[in-house]
Protein backbone atom coordinates (compact mmCIF):
# COMPACT_ATOMS: atom_id res chain seq x y z
CA UNK A 1 0.00 0.00 0.00
CA UNK A 2 1.35 3.42 -0.93
CA UNK A 3 1.65 6.19 1.65
CA UNK A 4 1.10 9.27 -0.47
CA UNK A 5 2.23 12.69 0.71
CA UNK A 6 -0.54 15.04 -0.38
CA UNK A 7 1.07 18.48 -0.71
CA UNK A 8 -2.00 19.98 1.00
CA UNK A 9 -2.89 17.42 3.69
CA UNK A 10 0.30 15.47 4.35
CA UNK A 11 0.84 11.70 4.19
CA UNK A 12 -2.32 9.67 3.68
CA UNK A 13 -3.24 6.14 2.77
CA UNK A 14 -3.38 5.25 -0.93
CA UNK A 15 -7.04 4.30 -0.66
CA UNK A 16 -7.93 8.01 -0.33
CA UNK A 17 -6.44 8.78 -3.75
CA UNK A 18 -7.14 8.28 -7.40
CA UNK A 19 -4.39 7.89 -9.97
CA UNK A 20 -4.73 10.02 -13.10
CA UNK A 21 -1.87 8.58 -15.16
CA UNK A 22 0.95 10.35 -16.98
CA UNK A 23 1.51 14.02 -16.05
CA UNK A 24 2.51 16.96 -18.25
CA UNK A 25 0.47 16.02 -21.32
CA UNK A 26 -0.42 19.27 -23.05
CA UNK A 27 -3.46 19.39 -25.27
CA UNK A 28 -2.34 20.41 -28.77
CA UNK A 29 -3.44 23.94 -29.70
CA UNK A 30 -3.35 23.72 -33.50
CA UNK A 31 -6.08 21.07 -33.57
CA UNK A 32 -7.45 22.01 -36.98
CA UNK A 33 -4.11 21.17 -38.57
CA UNK A 34 -3.17 18.18 -36.42
CA UNK A 35 -2.41 14.95 -38.28
CA UNK A 36 -4.10 11.68 -37.33
CA UNK A 37 -0.76 10.41 -36.02
CA UNK A 38 -0.38 13.47 -33.78
CA UNK A 39 -3.92 13.01 -32.50
CA UNK A 40 -3.11 9.38 -31.74
CA UNK A 41 0.05 10.44 -29.90
CA UNK A 42 -1.90 12.92 -27.78
CA UNK A 43 -4.89 10.69 -27.07
CA UNK A 44 -3.37 7.24 -26.73
CA UNK A 45 0.42 7.00 -26.70
CA UNK A 46 1.74 7.01 -23.16
CA UNK A 47 5.04 6.81 -21.36
CA UNK A 48 5.30 3.54 -19.52
CA UNK A 49 8.81 3.58 -18.06
CA UNK A 50 10.35 0.84 -15.98
CA UNK A 51 11.80 3.42 -13.64
CA UNK A 52 10.75 6.93 -12.66
CA UNK A 53 7.23 7.88 -13.77
CA UNK A 54 5.80 11.39 -13.53
CA UNK A 55 2.09 11.03 -12.81
CA UNK A 56 -1.00 12.86 -11.58
CA UNK A 57 -2.94 11.90 -8.48
CA UNK A 58 -6.08 13.33 -6.91
CA UNK A 59 -6.80 13.31 -3.19
CA UNK A 60 -10.30 12.05 -3.87
CA UNK A 61 -11.43 11.43 -0.29
CA UNK A 62 -9.52 14.39 1.17
CA UNK A 63 -8.93 17.89 -0.13
CA UNK A 64 -9.97 16.70 -3.64
CA UNK A 65 -7.08 18.53 -5.23
CA UNK A 66 -4.79 17.27 -7.99
CA UNK A 67 -0.99 17.18 -7.76
CA UNK A 68 2.00 15.48 -9.41
CA UNK A 69 4.13 12.61 -8.13
CA UNK A 70 7.47 11.23 -9.30
CA UNK A 71 7.37 7.55 -8.42
CA UNK A 72 9.44 4.49 -9.24
CA UNK A 73 7.40 1.88 -11.06
CA UNK A 74 9.82 -0.80 -9.84
CA UNK A 75 10.22 -0.10 -6.10
CA UNK A 76 7.08 2.11 -5.80
CA UNK A 77 9.27 4.65 -3.93
CA UNK A 78 7.86 8.18 -4.13
CA UNK A 79 10.73 10.46 -5.14
CA UNK A 80 9.03 13.85 -5.33
CA UNK A 81 5.68 15.58 -4.94
CA UNK A 82 4.94 18.84 -6.74
CA UNK A 83 2.00 21.00 -7.65
CA UNK A 84 -0.01 20.95 -10.87
CA UNK A 85 1.52 23.28 -13.40
CA UNK A 86 4.98 23.09 -11.82
CA UNK A 87 7.79 21.43 -13.74
CA UNK A 88 9.29 18.28 -12.19
CA UNK A 89 11.96 19.08 -9.56
CA UNK A 90 15.55 19.04 -10.80
CA UNK A 91 16.25 15.95 -8.69
CA UNK A 92 13.99 13.79 -10.88
CA UNK A 93 13.85 15.67 -14.18
CA UNK A 94 15.38 13.63 -16.98
CA UNK A 95 15.45 10.47 -14.87
CA UNK A 96 12.38 8.97 -16.43
CA UNK A 97 14.18 6.54 -18.67
CA UNK A 98 16.67 5.52 -16.01
CA UNK A 99 15.92 2.27 -14.25
CA UNK A 100 15.79 2.34 -10.49
CA UNK B 1 15.39 -33.87 -34.41
CA UNK B 2 14.64 -37.08 -32.44
CA UNK B 3 10.92 -37.70 -32.18
CA UNK B 4 9.47 -37.34 -28.71
CA UNK B 5 8.00 -40.24 -26.79
CA UNK B 6 4.23 -40.07 -27.02
CA UNK B 7 2.67 -39.56 -23.63
CA UNK B 8 0.11 -42.33 -23.10
CA UNK B 9 -0.97 -44.94 -20.61
CA UNK B 10 1.71 -47.25 -22.10
CA UNK B 11 4.57 -44.79 -21.66
CA UNK B 12 3.31 -44.19 -18.14
CA UNK B 13 3.40 -47.89 -17.33
CA UNK B 14 6.76 -48.36 -19.04
CA UNK B 15 8.29 -45.56 -17.00
CA UNK B 16 6.79 -46.87 -13.79
CA UNK B 17 9.27 -49.78 -14.03
CA UNK B 18 12.14 -47.35 -13.64
CA UNK B 19 10.42 -45.39 -10.89
CA UNK B 20 9.71 -42.49 -13.31
CA UNK B 21 13.37 -41.55 -13.16
CA UNK B 22 14.09 -41.92 -16.87
CA UNK B 23 11.51 -39.72 -18.58
CA UNK B 24 13.17 -37.81 -21.39
CA UNK B 25 13.27 -34.04 -20.98
CA UNK B 26 10.23 -32.31 -22.48
CA UNK B 27 12.42 -29.77 -24.31
CA UNK B 28 16.15 -29.24 -24.76
CA UNK B 29 18.11 -26.28 -23.36
CA UNK B 30 20.46 -25.52 -26.25
CA UNK B 31 23.06 -22.76 -26.42
CA UNK B 32 21.81 -19.92 -28.63
CA UNK B 33 23.04 -20.13 -32.21
CA UNK B 34 24.42 -16.95 -33.83
CA UNK B 35 21.53 -16.70 -36.30
CA UNK B 36 17.93 -17.80 -36.76
CA UNK B 37 15.22 -17.20 -39.35
CA UNK B 38 12.86 -15.92 -36.66
CA UNK B 39 13.42 -14.87 -33.05
CA UNK B 40 10.50 -14.75 -30.64
CA UNK B 41 11.07 -12.53 -27.61
CA UNK B 42 9.13 -13.77 -24.58
CA UNK B 43 8.56 -17.38 -23.57
CA UNK B 44 5.03 -17.09 -22.24
CA UNK B 45 2.17 -19.10 -23.67
CA UNK B 46 1.72 -16.66 -26.56
CA UNK B 47 5.39 -16.69 -27.58
CA UNK B 48 5.63 -20.48 -27.36
CA UNK B 49 2.38 -20.94 -29.29
CA UNK B 50 3.73 -18.58 -31.97
CA UNK B 51 6.89 -20.69 -32.30
CA UNK B 52 4.84 -23.90 -32.38
CA UNK B 53 2.56 -22.70 -35.20
CA UNK B 54 5.50 -21.16 -37.12
CA UNK B 55 7.02 -24.63 -37.20
CA UNK B 56 3.85 -26.64 -37.63
CA UNK B 57 1.72 -24.48 -39.94
CA UNK B 58 4.37 -22.56 -41.86
CA UNK B 59 7.34 -24.95 -41.89
CA UNK B 60 9.64 -22.34 -40.32
CA UNK B 61 11.68 -24.33 -37.82
CA UNK B 62 14.89 -22.33 -37.53
CA UNK B 63 13.36 -20.37 -34.66
CA UNK B 64 14.50 -19.36 -31.17
CA UNK B 65 12.27 -18.35 -28.27
CA UNK B 66 14.24 -16.07 -25.93
CA UNK B 67 12.93 -15.85 -22.38
CA UNK B 68 14.52 -13.67 -19.73
CA UNK B 69 13.43 -15.90 -16.86
CA UNK B 70 11.83 -19.31 -17.17
CA UNK B 71 9.10 -20.19 -19.65
CA UNK B 72 5.60 -19.54 -18.38
CA UNK B 73 6.97 -17.54 -15.42
CA UNK B 74 5.22 -14.34 -16.50
CA UNK B 75 1.48 -13.84 -16.71
CA UNK B 76 0.98 -17.28 -18.19
CA UNK B 77 1.90 -18.88 -14.86
CA UNK B 78 0.15 -16.22 -12.78
CA UNK B 79 -3.25 -16.04 -14.35
CA UNK B 80 -6.57 -17.41 -13.15
CA UNK B 81 -7.09 -19.44 -16.36
CA UNK B 82 -10.59 -18.34 -17.37
CA UNK B 83 -11.24 -19.34 -20.99
CA UNK B 84 -14.25 -17.97 -22.90
CA UNK B 85 -15.07 -16.25 -26.18
CA UNK B 86 -18.03 -14.04 -25.23
CA UNK B 87 -16.72 -10.73 -26.57
CA UNK B 88 -19.01 -8.08 -28.05
CA UNK B 89 -17.56 -6.95 -31.38
CA UNK B 90 -17.22 -9.16 -34.46
CA UNK B 91 -13.43 -8.74 -34.62
CA UNK B 92 -12.87 -9.93 -31.06
CA UNK B 93 -15.60 -12.55 -31.10
CA UNK B 94 -13.94 -14.24 -34.09
CA UNK B 95 -10.43 -14.02 -32.63
CA UNK B 96 -11.41 -15.45 -29.23
CA UNK B 97 -13.76 -18.03 -30.74
CA UNK B 98 -10.94 -19.30 -32.95
CA UNK B 99 -8.97 -19.77 -29.72
CA UNK B 100 -11.84 -21.58 -28.04
CA UNK B 101 -12.09 -23.98 -30.97
CA UNK B 102 -8.37 -24.66 -30.77
CA UNK B 103 -8.69 -25.19 -26.98
CA UNK B 104 -11.27 -27.87 -27.61
CA UNK B 105 -8.67 -30.05 -29.35
CA UNK B 106 -5.50 -28.76 -27.71
CA UNK B 107 -4.64 -31.67 -25.41
CA UNK B 108 -4.82 -34.06 -28.39
CA UNK B 109 -2.99 -31.66 -30.68
CA UNK B 110 -0.10 -31.24 -28.24
CA UNK B 111 -0.20 -34.75 -26.72
CA UNK B 112 -0.08 -32.87 -23.44
CA UNK B 113 -2.98 -32.64 -21.01
CA UNK B 114 -3.83 -28.96 -20.66
CA UNK B 115 -6.75 -29.95 -18.43
CA UNK B 116 -9.20 -27.84 -20.37
CA UNK B 117 -12.47 -28.07 -18.48
CA UNK B 118 -15.57 -26.62 -20.15
CA UNK B 119 -17.54 -26.18 -16.97
CA UNK B 120 -19.45 -23.13 -18.17
CA UNK B 121 -19.11 -19.57 -17.12
CA UNK B 122 -21.67 -17.19 -15.61
CA UNK B 123 -21.52 -13.41 -15.86
CA UNK B 124 -23.81 -12.01 -13.17
CA UNK B 125 -26.00 -8.96 -13.59
CA UNK B 126 -26.83 -6.91 -10.50
CA UNK B 127 -29.19 -4.38 -12.06
CA UNK B 128 -31.72 -4.22 -14.90
CA UNK B 129 -29.23 -2.08 -16.85
CA UNK B 130 -26.52 -4.66 -16.52
CA UNK B 131 -28.99 -7.30 -17.61
CA UNK B 132 -29.67 -5.27 -20.75
CA UNK B 133 -25.94 -4.94 -21.39
CA UNK B 134 -25.53 -8.70 -21.10
CA UNK B 135 -28.52 -9.28 -23.39
CA UNK B 136 -26.95 -7.09 -26.03
CA UNK B 137 -23.73 -9.09 -25.84
CA UNK B 138 -25.53 -12.45 -25.91
CA UNK B 139 -27.51 -11.44 -29.03
CA UNK B 140 -24.37 -10.16 -30.74
CA UNK B 141 -22.63 -13.45 -29.95
CA UNK B 142 -25.53 -15.50 -31.24
CA UNK B 143 -25.46 -13.53 -34.49
CA UNK B 144 -21.83 -14.58 -34.77
CA UNK B 145 -22.78 -18.20 -34.20
CA UNK B 146 -21.13 -18.34 -30.78
CA UNK B 147 -22.84 -20.11 -27.88
CA UNK B 148 -24.12 -17.80 -25.21
CA UNK B 149 -27.44 -17.60 -23.40
CA UNK B 150 -29.30 -15.41 -20.97
CA UNK B 151 -30.42 -16.89 -17.66
CA UNK B 152 -33.11 -15.50 -15.42
CA UNK B 153 -32.86 -15.53 -11.66
CA UNK B 154 -34.33 -19.00 -11.26
CA UNK B 155 -32.00 -20.48 -13.85
CA UNK B 156 -29.01 -18.94 -12.09
CA UNK B 157 -30.23 -20.32 -8.78
CA UNK B 158 -30.54 -23.80 -10.28
CA UNK B 159 -27.02 -23.63 -11.62
CA UNK B 160 -25.26 -22.09 -8.65
CA UNK B 161 -27.42 -22.35 -5.51
CA UNK B 162 -24.71 -21.08 -3.13
CA UNK B 163 -24.93 -17.50 -4.43
CA UNK B 164 -26.63 -14.95 -2.23
CA UNK B 165 -30.12 -14.63 -3.79
CA UNK B 166 -31.65 -12.65 -0.95
CA UNK B 167 -33.55 -9.61 -2.26
CA UNK B 168 -31.85 -7.72 0.57
CA UNK B 169 -28.38 -8.71 -0.64
CA UNK B 170 -25.99 -5.85 -1.12
CA UNK B 171 -25.48 -7.04 -4.72
CA UNK B 172 -28.88 -8.43 -5.71
CA UNK B 173 -28.77 -10.87 -8.62
CA UNK B 174 -31.04 -10.18 -11.59
CA UNK B 175 -29.82 -12.88 -13.92
CA UNK B 176 -26.71 -13.81 -15.83
CA UNK B 177 -25.25 -14.68 -19.17
CA UNK B 178 -23.87 -18.17 -19.60
CA UNK B 179 -21.30 -19.53 -22.01
CA UNK B 180 -21.40 -23.30 -21.58
CA UNK B 181 -18.28 -23.90 -23.64
CA UNK B 182 -16.25 -21.58 -21.40
CA UNK B 183 -14.22 -22.83 -18.47
CA UNK B 184 -10.69 -23.12 -17.17
CA UNK B 185 -7.42 -24.82 -18.12
CA UNK B 186 -4.08 -25.62 -16.52
CA UNK B 187 -1.87 -22.56 -17.16
CA UNK B 188 1.59 -24.16 -16.84
CA UNK B 189 0.58 -27.09 -19.00
CA UNK B 190 -0.23 -24.72 -21.84
CA UNK B 191 3.29 -23.26 -21.78
CA UNK B 192 4.90 -26.69 -21.36
CA UNK B 193 2.77 -28.36 -24.02
CA UNK B 194 3.53 -25.70 -26.64
CA UNK B 195 7.21 -25.69 -25.61
CA UNK B 196 7.47 -29.45 -26.01
CA UNK B 197 5.66 -29.38 -29.34
CA UNK B 198 7.81 -26.51 -30.66
CA UNK B 199 11.03 -28.16 -29.46
CA UNK B 200 10.08 -31.42 -31.16
CA UNK B 201 9.84 -29.50 -34.43
CA UNK B 202 13.29 -27.96 -34.01
CA UNK B 203 12.61 -24.69 -32.20
CA UNK B 204 15.33 -23.66 -29.69
CA UNK B 205 13.88 -22.58 -26.36
CA UNK B 206 16.44 -20.45 -24.58
CA UNK B 207 15.73 -19.46 -21.01
CA UNK B 208 17.63 -16.96 -18.85
CA UNK B 209 18.25 -14.86 -21.94
CA UNK B 210 17.02 -11.27 -21.73
CA UNK B 211 16.73 -9.14 -24.83
CA UNK B 212 18.41 -5.81 -24.08
CA UNK B 213 18.33 -4.15 -27.50
CA UNK B 214 17.56 -4.50 -31.19
CA UNK B 215 19.93 -4.29 -34.14
CA UNK B 216 18.16 -1.94 -36.51
CA UNK B 217 19.57 -0.29 -39.61
CA UNK B 218 17.74 1.50 -42.42
CA UNK B 219 14.48 0.88 -40.63
CA UNK B 220 14.95 -2.90 -40.69
CA UNK B 221 15.65 -5.29 -37.88
CA UNK B 222 18.66 -7.59 -38.16
CA UNK B 223 18.86 -9.16 -34.73
CA UNK B 224 18.77 -8.66 -30.99
CA UNK B 225 21.25 -7.94 -28.22
CA UNK B 226 20.85 -10.27 -25.29
CA UNK B 227 22.46 -11.07 -21.97
CA UNK B 228 23.90 -14.08 -23.81
CA UNK B 229 25.30 -12.14 -26.76
CA UNK B 230 24.10 -10.91 -30.11
CA UNK B 231 21.72 -13.14 -32.05
CA UNK B 232 20.89 -12.34 -35.67
CA UNK B 233 17.52 -12.74 -37.39
CA UNK B 234 15.72 -10.73 -40.04
CA UNK B 235 12.37 -11.36 -38.39
CA UNK B 236 11.73 -10.74 -34.71
CA UNK B 237 8.38 -11.19 -32.97
CA UNK B 238 7.96 -9.61 -29.54
CA UNK B 239 5.41 -11.11 -27.13
CA UNK B 240 6.48 -9.65 -23.82
CA UNK B 241 3.15 -8.78 -22.12
CA UNK B 242 3.87 -6.30 -19.27
CA UNK B 243 7.30 -5.46 -20.71
CA UNK B 244 6.07 -4.54 -24.20
CA UNK B 245 6.58 -0.79 -23.73
CA UNK B 246 10.15 -1.35 -22.53
CA UNK B 247 10.93 -3.32 -25.70
CA UNK B 248 9.13 -0.80 -27.95
CA UNK B 249 11.29 1.92 -26.34
CA UNK B 250 14.39 -0.08 -27.27
CA UNK B 251 13.13 -0.33 -30.85
CA UNK B 252 12.35 3.40 -30.99
CA UNK B 253 8.56 3.62 -31.23
CA UNK B 254 5.69 4.20 -28.83
CA UNK B 255 2.77 2.06 -27.75
CA UNK B 256 -0.55 3.10 -26.20
CA UNK B 257 0.08 0.61 -23.40
CA UNK B 258 0.27 0.99 -19.63
CA UNK B 259 1.66 -1.71 -17.34
CA UNK B 260 -0.43 -2.35 -14.25
CA UNK B 261 -0.37 -4.97 -11.49
CA UNK B 262 -3.20 -7.48 -11.61
CA UNK B 263 -3.70 -9.59 -8.51
CA UNK B 264 -5.22 -12.96 -7.77
CA UNK B 265 -5.58 -15.29 -4.79
CA UNK B 266 -6.33 -18.87 -3.84
CA UNK B 267 -8.07 -20.16 -0.74
CA UNK B 268 -7.26 -23.27 1.22
CA UNK B 269 -8.49 -26.38 -0.61
CA UNK B 270 -11.99 -27.63 0.16
CA UNK B 271 -14.25 -30.36 -1.21
CA UNK B 272 -16.02 -29.67 -4.51
CA UNK B 273 -18.51 -26.85 -4.01
CA UNK B 274 -18.42 -24.75 -7.19
CA UNK B 275 -18.66 -26.54 -10.53
CA UNK B 276 -18.68 -23.52 -12.82
CA UNK B 277 -16.97 -20.14 -13.14
CA UNK B 278 -18.82 -17.15 -11.68
CA UNK B 279 -17.85 -13.60 -12.50
CA UNK B 280 -19.26 -10.23 -11.61
CA UNK B 281 -18.00 -7.27 -13.55
CA UNK B 282 -19.86 -4.78 -11.41
CA UNK B 283 -18.35 -5.79 -8.07
CA UNK B 284 -14.90 -6.83 -9.36
CA UNK B 285 -14.57 -10.46 -8.46
CA UNK B 286 -14.61 -13.81 -10.20
CA UNK B 287 -14.13 -17.30 -8.83
CA UNK B 288 -13.72 -20.91 -9.86
CA UNK B 289 -12.59 -24.01 -8.01
CA UNK B 290 -9.37 -25.73 -9.02
CA UNK B 291 -9.01 -29.50 -9.28
CA UNK B 292 -7.02 -29.34 -6.05
CA UNK B 293 -10.05 -27.78 -4.34
CA UNK B 294 -8.75 -24.24 -3.92
CA UNK B 295 -10.99 -21.35 -4.84
CA UNK B 296 -9.20 -19.32 -7.49
CA UNK B 297 -10.09 -15.64 -7.23
CA UNK B 298 -9.25 -12.62 -9.28
CA UNK B 299 -9.68 -8.89 -8.90
CA UNK B 300 -9.40 -5.76 -11.03
CA UNK B 301 -6.11 -4.00 -11.78
CA UNK B 302 -4.29 -1.63 -9.44
CA UNK B 303 -4.75 1.92 -10.69
CA UNK B 304 -1.07 2.89 -10.98
CA UNK B 305 1.69 1.83 -13.39
CA UNK B 306 4.06 -0.77 -12.04
CA UNK B 307 6.59 -3.40 -13.00
CA UNK B 308 6.89 -4.85 -9.51
CA UNK B 309 4.62 -7.92 -9.84
CA UNK B 310 2.81 -6.93 -6.68
CA UNK B 311 -0.10 -4.62 -6.00
CA UNK B 312 -1.81 -3.01 -3.03
CA UNK B 313 -3.69 -5.01 -0.36
CA UNK B 314 -6.68 -2.71 -0.84
CA UNK B 315 -7.50 -4.29 -4.19
CA UNK B 316 -7.47 -7.83 -2.80
CA UNK B 317 -9.42 -6.72 0.24
CA UNK B 318 -12.16 -5.29 -2.00
CA UNK B 319 -12.16 -8.53 -3.96
CA UNK B 320 -12.65 -10.62 -0.81
CA UNK B 321 -15.37 -8.22 0.32
CA UNK B 322 -17.27 -8.71 -2.94
CA UNK B 323 -16.73 -12.48 -2.78
CA UNK B 324 -18.26 -12.95 0.65
CA UNK B 325 -21.19 -10.71 -0.25
CA UNK B 326 -21.91 -12.91 -3.26
CA UNK B 327 -21.06 -16.21 -1.54
CA UNK B 328 -21.68 -15.91 2.21
CA UNK B 329 -20.70 -19.59 2.51
CA UNK B 330 -17.08 -18.72 1.67
CA UNK B 331 -16.69 -16.21 4.48
CA UNK B 332 -14.74 -18.51 6.79
CA UNK B 333 -12.32 -19.88 4.22
CA UNK B 334 -8.68 -19.03 4.75
CA UNK B 335 -6.54 -17.45 2.07
CA UNK B 336 -3.53 -19.51 1.07
CA UNK B 337 -1.71 -16.92 -1.01
CA UNK B 338 -2.09 -13.84 -3.17
CA UNK B 339 0.17 -12.72 -6.01
CA UNK B 340 0.36 -10.30 -8.89
CA UNK B 341 1.40 -10.14 -12.50
CA UNK B 342 2.10 -7.14 -14.71
CA UNK B 343 -0.50 -6.74 -17.42
CA UNK B 344 -0.22 -4.63 -20.58
CA UNK B 345 -3.39 -2.57 -20.67
CA UNK B 346 -4.55 -1.07 -23.96
CA UNK B 347 -7.00 1.90 -24.17
CA UNK B 348 -9.69 -0.16 -25.93
CA UNK B 349 -9.08 -3.38 -23.92
CA UNK B 350 -8.11 -5.19 -27.13
CA UNK B 351 -4.73 -6.56 -28.16
CA UNK B 352 -2.26 -5.11 -30.68
CA UNK B 353 -1.02 -7.77 -33.11
CA UNK B 354 0.88 -6.93 -36.23
CA UNK B 355 3.68 -5.08 -37.94
CA UNK B 356 5.51 -2.12 -36.40
CA UNK B 357 7.27 0.94 -37.81
CA UNK B 358 10.43 -1.24 -37.98
CA UNK B 359 10.51 -3.67 -40.92
CA UNK B 360 10.76 -7.30 -39.84
CA UNK B 361 9.79 -6.46 -36.27
CA UNK B 362 6.36 -7.60 -35.13
CA UNK B 363 4.58 -6.99 -31.83
CA UNK B 364 1.86 -8.98 -30.11
CA UNK B 365 0.79 -7.25 -26.92
CA UNK B 366 -1.94 -5.35 -25.11
CA UNK B 367 -3.78 -8.51 -24.03
CA UNK B 368 -3.98 -6.93 -20.59
CA UNK B 369 -6.06 -8.80 -18.07
CA UNK B 370 -7.46 -11.39 -20.46
CA UNK B 371 -5.02 -12.97 -22.89
CA UNK B 372 -4.65 -16.48 -21.48
CA UNK B 373 -7.86 -17.62 -23.14
CA UNK B 374 -6.53 -16.38 -26.47
CA UNK B 375 -3.16 -18.16 -26.26
CA UNK B 376 -3.84 -20.60 -29.13
CA UNK B 377 -5.27 -18.08 -31.59
CA UNK B 378 -2.78 -15.39 -30.60
CA UNK B 379 0.06 -17.75 -31.52
CA UNK B 380 -1.84 -18.87 -34.62
CA UNK B 381 -2.37 -15.40 -36.09
CA UNK B 382 1.01 -14.06 -34.97
CA UNK B 383 2.82 -16.96 -36.66
CA UNK B 384 0.86 -16.20 -39.83
CA UNK B 385 1.70 -12.48 -39.57
CA UNK B 386 5.43 -13.18 -39.16
CA UNK B 387 5.60 -15.88 -41.82
CA UNK B 388 3.77 -13.82 -44.47
CA UNK B 389 4.69 -10.31 -43.36
CA UNK B 390 1.00 -9.45 -43.29
CA UNK B 391 -1.80 -10.15 -40.83
CA UNK B 392 -4.15 -13.11 -40.90
CA UNK B 393 -7.78 -12.02 -41.56
CA UNK B 394 -8.46 -12.68 -37.87
CA UNK B 395 -5.95 -10.06 -36.67
CA UNK B 396 -6.21 -7.53 -39.49
CA UNK B 397 -8.29 -5.16 -37.36
CA UNK B 398 -5.87 -5.38 -34.41
CA UNK B 399 -2.95 -3.41 -35.87
CA UNK B 400 -1.26 -0.45 -34.18
CA UNK B 401 -2.73 1.74 -36.98
CA UNK B 402 -6.15 1.62 -35.37
CA UNK B 403 -5.12 4.28 -32.88
CA UNK B 404 -4.64 6.84 -35.65
CA UNK B 405 -7.43 5.59 -37.92
CA UNK B 406 -9.87 5.66 -35.01
CA UNK B 407 -11.07 2.08 -35.52
CA UNK B 408 -10.82 1.12 -31.86
CA UNK B 409 -12.31 -2.19 -30.74
CA UNK B 410 -13.82 -1.25 -27.40
CA UNK B 411 -14.14 -4.39 -25.32
CA UNK B 412 -14.30 -2.80 -21.86
CA UNK B 413 -17.66 -4.43 -21.26
CA UNK B 414 -16.41 -7.91 -22.06
CA UNK B 415 -12.84 -7.58 -20.85
CA UNK B 416 -12.46 -5.04 -18.08
CA UNK B 417 -12.89 -7.05 -14.91
CA UNK B 418 -14.13 -10.41 -16.07
CA UNK B 419 -10.87 -11.83 -17.37
C1 LIG C 1 -3.50 -12.29 -11.89
C2 LIG C 1 -3.84 -12.47 -13.33
C3 LIG C 1 -5.01 -13.11 -13.70
C4 LIG C 1 -5.33 -13.29 -15.03
N1 LIG C 1 -6.45 -14.00 -15.34
C5 LIG C 1 -6.74 -14.30 -16.62
C6 LIG C 1 -7.84 -15.13 -16.93
O1 LIG C 1 -8.54 -15.64 -16.04
N2 LIG C 1 -8.11 -15.40 -18.24
C7 LIG C 1 -7.35 -14.87 -19.24
O2 LIG C 1 -7.66 -15.10 -20.40
N3 LIG C 1 -6.27 -14.07 -18.98
C8 LIG C 1 -5.94 -13.78 -17.69
N4 LIG C 1 -4.85 -12.99 -17.39
C9 LIG C 1 -4.06 -12.41 -18.49
C10 LIG C 1 -3.10 -13.42 -19.09
O3 LIG C 1 -2.33 -13.99 -18.06
C11 LIG C 1 -2.17 -12.77 -20.09
O4 LIG C 1 -2.87 -11.95 -21.01
C12 LIG C 1 -1.44 -13.82 -20.91
O5 LIG C 1 -0.97 -14.86 -20.09
C13 LIG C 1 -0.29 -13.19 -21.63
O6 LIG C 1 0.51 -14.20 -22.18
P1 LIG C 1 1.93 -13.87 -22.73
O7 LIG C 1 2.52 -15.15 -23.15
O8 LIG C 1 1.82 -12.78 -23.72
O9 LIG C 1 2.66 -13.20 -21.47
P2 LIG C 1 3.65 -13.78 -20.37
O10 LIG C 1 3.30 -15.13 -19.91
O11 LIG C 1 3.79 -12.70 -19.35
O12 LIG C 1 4.97 -13.92 -21.22
C14 LIG C 1 5.80 -12.82 -21.56
C15 LIG C 1 7.21 -13.27 -21.31
O13 LIG C 1 8.11 -12.31 -21.84
C16 LIG C 1 9.26 -12.33 -21.03
N5 LIG C 1 10.04 -11.14 -21.28
C17 LIG C 1 9.72 -9.85 -20.96
N6 LIG C 1 10.71 -9.02 -21.33
C18 LIG C 1 11.66 -9.79 -21.92
C19 LIG C 1 12.95 -9.51 -22.51
N7 LIG C 1 13.43 -8.25 -22.57
N8 LIG C 1 13.67 -10.54 -23.01
C20 LIG C 1 13.20 -11.82 -22.94
N9 LIG C 1 12.00 -12.14 -22.40
C21 LIG C 1 11.25 -11.13 -21.90
C22 LIG C 1 8.70 -12.43 -19.62
O14 LIG C 1 9.66 -12.92 -18.70
C23 LIG C 1 7.53 -13.38 -19.81
O15 LIG C 1 7.82 -14.73 -19.51
C24 LIG C 1 -4.48 -12.79 -16.05
C25 LIG C 1 -3.30 -12.14 -15.70
C26 LIG C 1 -2.96 -11.99 -14.35
C27 LIG C 1 -1.67 -11.31 -14.01
ZN1 LIG D 1 -5.12 16.43 0.22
Amino acid sequence: MLLIPCPFCGPRDESEFGCGGEAHIARPTDTDRLSDADWAAYLFMRKNPKGVHLERWVHRLGCRRWFNLARSTVSHEILAVYKMGDPPPASVAGQEARRT
Amino acid sequence: MPAKTRYSIFSLVRNAFSYHENWEEAWRSPEPRPEYDVIIVGGGGHGLATAYYLAKEHGITNVAVLEKGWIGGGNTGRNTTVVRSNYLWDESAHLYEHALKLWEGLSQELNFNVMFSQRGLLNLAHSPHEMRGLARRVYALNLNGIDSELLNLEQVRAMCPILNFSPKARYPIYGASLQRRGGVARHDAVAWGYARGADARGVDIIQNCEVTGFQISNGKVHGVETTRGTIRANKVGVVAAGHSSVLADLAGFRLPIQSHPLQAAVSEPVKPILDTVVMSGAVHVYVSQSDKGELVLGAGIDSYNSYSQRGSPKVVEDMFGALVELFPIFSRLKVLRTWGGIVDVCPDASPIIGRTPVEGLYFNCGWGTGGFKATPSSGWVFAHTIANDRPHPLNEAFGLERFSSGHLIDEHGAAAVAH
